[in-house]
């Protein structure tokens, strides 16, 4: 049936998951834009990418429509990825730790913005970076 | 069992494993399609991957992505707003490309060649619009793969790295789209049938996925 007839489906859905996605997106940005930080800040950006990328996925890339062998076949492999990612993120998070504690890095340094550097008044930053350097 | 099937002149190694049998309904195009992106997928996620590693692993300051790529527009600067800008423009090129596969499983050759064309003209914009990001950044702020003037050193090869990988695929899938384009136009998919709309929609998707990704863990957190 559908290697045939393909992917057709009513236009109505698109309209709707189209506008869905960039209310998601302003979202996002609305995130940076009022500078949300810490741990709601990682939440509201994780939680607006998921729900963006699984739409695309789902509905863009047909497919929830797909028979369960393709799409065992898509999602299934891309698991594995997350072993990584979860041991990447515990080996990064001990070299840093091991830095800063016998290595004497300093972890309160702090990044310098481009105001810094063209003409802003933060003299004082501008010191504290170069000790980091 | 059957020692006739043996001696049989057709008997080789690919029909005893092959159960002739289908597995996936689709079109080979597809299928193929897929799984160049699930591939694609690995490549990108051991990028990011790369970028959570070296970004957790340096002690040095994290350069504040909301100001490096803050535009003015006459007033103060807009955090990350050409980052936004582009975004969107994605997700609007993403709107048509769908559009486009509908309209092409219509035999509407009219609609799907102009909404394809207008996919890959946003495309075309989007990867302007990183040229003009790079050179920003390399020119005005001295932003090097080996380093930068604001914190970590990791932060310019991450990110020509990444986005580069990215803008690359965006540079493809315009090719791509208008090669299609203009066949459809030609009518050279009228006995084939549109699948191929579909598949080359399959990418370009795929491209903003990828950058919903980037999105959100290079430039939001």
């Amino acid at each position: 049936m559908s290697a045939e007839a393909g992917q057709q489906h009513p236009l109505g859905i698109y309209y709707k998951i189209w506008t869905l996605l960039f209310v998601l997106s302003s979202f996002s940005y609305a995130v940076d834009y009022f500078n949300v930080q810490g741990g709601m800040r990682w939440g509201l950006v994780l939680l607006f990418m998921a729900l963006k990328a699984g739409f695309i996925v789902a509905i863009f890339m047909h497919v929830v429509w797909e028979r369960m062998a393709l799409v065992l076949t898509i999602l299934g492999p891309p698991i594995v990825l997350l072993v990584l990612i979860g041991l990447m993120s515990v080996e990064g998070f001990y070299t840093s730790q091991a830095r800063y504690r016998y290595m004497g890095h300093d972890p309160n340094a702090v990044a310098l913005t481009p105001s810094d550097l063209h003409g802003g008044e933060h003299g004082e930053e501008e010191e504290h970076a170069e000790e980091a350097h | 069992m059957s020692d006739a099937a043996i001696s049989e002149p057709n008997s080789t190694l690919v029909e005893d494993w092959s159960a002739d049998k289908q597995a996936y309904h689709v079109p080979w195009g597809k299928a193929m399609m897929w799984i160049f992106l699930v591939s694609d997928t690995f490549i990108f996620t051991s990028f990011l991957t790369g970028y959570l590693h070296v970004r957790l692993s340096t002690t040095e300051p994290w350069p504040l992505q909301s100001e490096i790529f803050a535009l003015s527009f006459g007033g103060d600067p807009i955090p990350l707003i050409l980052i936004a800008i582009m975004t969107f423009i994605l997700i609007t090129s993403s709107g048509t490309m769908a559009l486009a596969v509908n309209f092409g499983y219509r035999r509407d050759k009219q609609k799907t060649f102009w909404f394809m064309a207008a996919t890959a003209a946003f495309g075309a914009s989007f990867v302007g619009m990183q040229v003009f990001e790079w050179s920003k950044l390399i020119l005005e702020e001295g932003v090097r793969p080996w380093g930068n003037p604001f914190g970590a050193s990791q932060f310019g090869s991450v990110f020509f790295m990444i986005t580069g990988f990215h803008g690359l695929h965006v540079t493809a899938g315009v090719i791509y789209l208008l090669t299609v384009a203009f066949k459809v136009k030609k009518g050279h998919y009228d006995k084939k049938g549109y699948e191929i709309v579909e598949i080359a929609g399959l990418y370009w998707h795929f491209v903003d996925l990828v950058w919903v990704f980037i999105f959100a863990f290079f430039y939001l957190l």
